[in-house]
């Protein structure tokens, strides 16, 4: 898909670099976050990267639709000319199972395996945090090992506590806040995701890489 | 300075222009639901653009002042009276310490702002003193104001006798109506429905229904119709986009909307139409949507916001 810069409303506008979950669009994504992060243009707010696409937050006030898309033009063929930079990797220990992981079986039967296999091919790979939203904190991450797939909960749960990790279709996160919640719960980690009284509230930013650590 | 909240029945909550920085990590803007009279209530009273005030919605409030102050409260739908005195919204009033201030919700309109010189203080959560109801942080302990409360705010910039008995001059006043006319932007999803759907949008009334919140306006109306399939992957969206969920029954998402979404968007509500919008009564007052571009709602918001600046006059 061919890049395109199109308006959400007057004062956003959504950077479109494709249209599927895929690494190296989403590196892409974060790349042009950066970057403008680093320039801090006035005018420009904020950005929210997703999975394929950048949304930039600005002032019409201060610039209009039009001068965005040929800056943000200009940066991106700038952006495509230097390296990447390497992305921050964050260790999560995660107990797995027991009461705060409840479908950990339900896991390993959906998919033909022993509970063990399903913790060993969880916490062996490397994932990358493709976005945060839902709640504050939520990190999207992927992709879980083809052979761990397995739907959402047909009904979510009212509550699922703060630190629970979870799985649902080709994707792992984990709950930041006590919230509603339609994944499947496998594990639970002491580490504090979201704390808005803290210098920096938050463990993750978007285009991290996470490990997650068997925790005894 | 400070007030005491003695009565409230509505939905009151402290507001700054909103906590920007925050977004890609999954947090609300918040902020005012109306932006045009939350400013004008802050330039009325002296204060910058960014100061925090009371949003009240839905019912009444009534505050005691503990200390000589300035007030000033602007929005729709609401009779104020201080003291033993009515007064007009859309002015500043000197307030004597033991005086009572009023907030009546009248049956057309939702939400006003009132502002204290000097501005509200206090303690700021992630860069910003705006209450986010379901994170539970920002403005009073992340909740709604209740009896017993004091707002304090900071000593004004200007002597009270300048800052009181000023108004919004009427050239400037926006145009607030029951049935309003409201521009959108298309996109970025209009590829998803089907033309005769956008058609009926653009042609049909649509009221708020009564199920609506800070965080999102539903629409009750014709529904619209998909021409394929009725998600995408997750993007960032804004206050103000319009969210066409599988049943085909708009969502527009307001200020406490969140960050990102995966419903396609038909289109998003400019920004100098949006107070317009957030003051619709559910089930009451009927809306109806028009074309419009980026470039003439751009214009549009400017002209807004830079009569508002000028359009401050002392009260007759």
């Amino acid at each position: 898909m061919k890049l395109r810069i199109v308006p959400l409303g007057d004062s956003t506008l959504l950077v479109q670099f494709g249209d599927e979950i895929d690494m190296k669009i989403n590196q892409r994504v974060h790349a042009l976050a950066n970057l403008l992060s680093n320039l801090s243009i006035n005018g420009i707010f904020e950005t929210v990267p997703a999975y394929a696409t950048l949304l930039v937050h600005y002032d019409p006030l201060i610039l209009s639709f039009t001068q965005m898309k040929n800056h943000l033009r200009a940066q991106i063929s700038k952006m495509e000319e230097t390296e990447s930079r390497k992305p921050r990797r964050v260790e999560v220990p995660v107990r797995y199972g027991g009461e705060l992981g409840p479908d950990l079986e339900f896991v390993a039967s959906h998919c033909g395996l022993r509970v063990e296999d399903v913790i060993r091919i969880h916490s062996r790979q490397i994932y990358t945090i493709f976005m945060m939203g839902f709640t504050p904190g939520f990190p999207y991450m992927g992709k879980l090992d083809d052979v761990l797939v397995t739907p959402r909960l047909e009904t979510p749960r009212t509550r699922v506590p703060a630190g629970t990790v979870a799985m649902a279709g080709s994707q792992t996160g984990i709950y930041p806040i006590d919230s509603p919640g339609g994944w499947q719960l496998i594990g639970w980690t002491h580490l504090k995701l979201f704390d808005p009284a803290s210098e920096s509230p938050f463990l993750f930013s978007p285009g991290d890489e996470v490990k997650f650590v068997v925790e005894k | 300075m400070s007030l005491e909240v003695i009565e409230v029945s509505g939905l009151a909550t402290i507001q700054d222009s909103g906590r920007t920085g925050w977004r890609r990590f999954g947090v609300p803007c918040s902020g005012p639901m109306d932006a045009f009279a939350f400013r004008a209530a802050n330039a009325l009273a002296g204060n910058t653009p960014n100061d925090a005030v009371i949003e009240i919605g839905w019912g009444d409030i009534t505050f005691r002042a503990l200390h000589d102050c300035v007030i000033a409260v602007a929005g729709v739908g609401y009779a104020l009276s201080v003291y033993i005195w009515d007064f007009p919204l859309w002015s500043s009033y000197y307030v004597r310490a033991g005086w009572t201030i009023r907030l009546n919700k009248l049956n057309s309109g939702m939400w006003a702002y009132l502002a204290i010189s000097g501005g509200i203080q206090t303690q700021p959560m992630l860069g910003s003193r705006s209450t986010y109801l379901r994170g539970h942080f920002g403005g009073l302990d992340g909740r709604q104001l209740q009896v017993g409360d004091m707002l304090k705010s900071k000593t004004p910039s200007r002597a009270l006798n300048e800052l009181s008995a000023r108004a919004l001059g009427t050239e400037v006043q926006l145009a607030y109506s029951d049935d309003p006319i409201v521009d959108v932007i298309m996109g970025p999803q209009e590829k998803y429905f089907t033309e005769e759907s956008i058609s009926v949008f653009m042609s049909h009334e649509y009221s708020v229904s009564i199920t609506s919140d800070r965080m999102g306006y539903r629409l009750e109306g014709a529904a619209l119709t998909h021409r394929r399939k009725t998600e995408l992957i997750s993007e960032g969206m804004t206050m103000g986009a319009i969210q066409i969920p599988s049943d085909g029954q708009p969502i527009v998402m307001m200020a406490d909307c969140p960050t990102t979404g995966g419903y396609p968007k038909i289109g998003t509500i400019a920004s100098a139409d949006l107070p317009l919008f957030a003051q619709c009564v559910p089930n009451k007052n009927r809306i109806r949507f028009r074309k419009t571009t980026v470039t003439k709602a751009q214009k549009k918001y400017r002209a807004l916001m830079n009569g508002l600046n000028e359009g401050i006059v002392e009260a007759d």
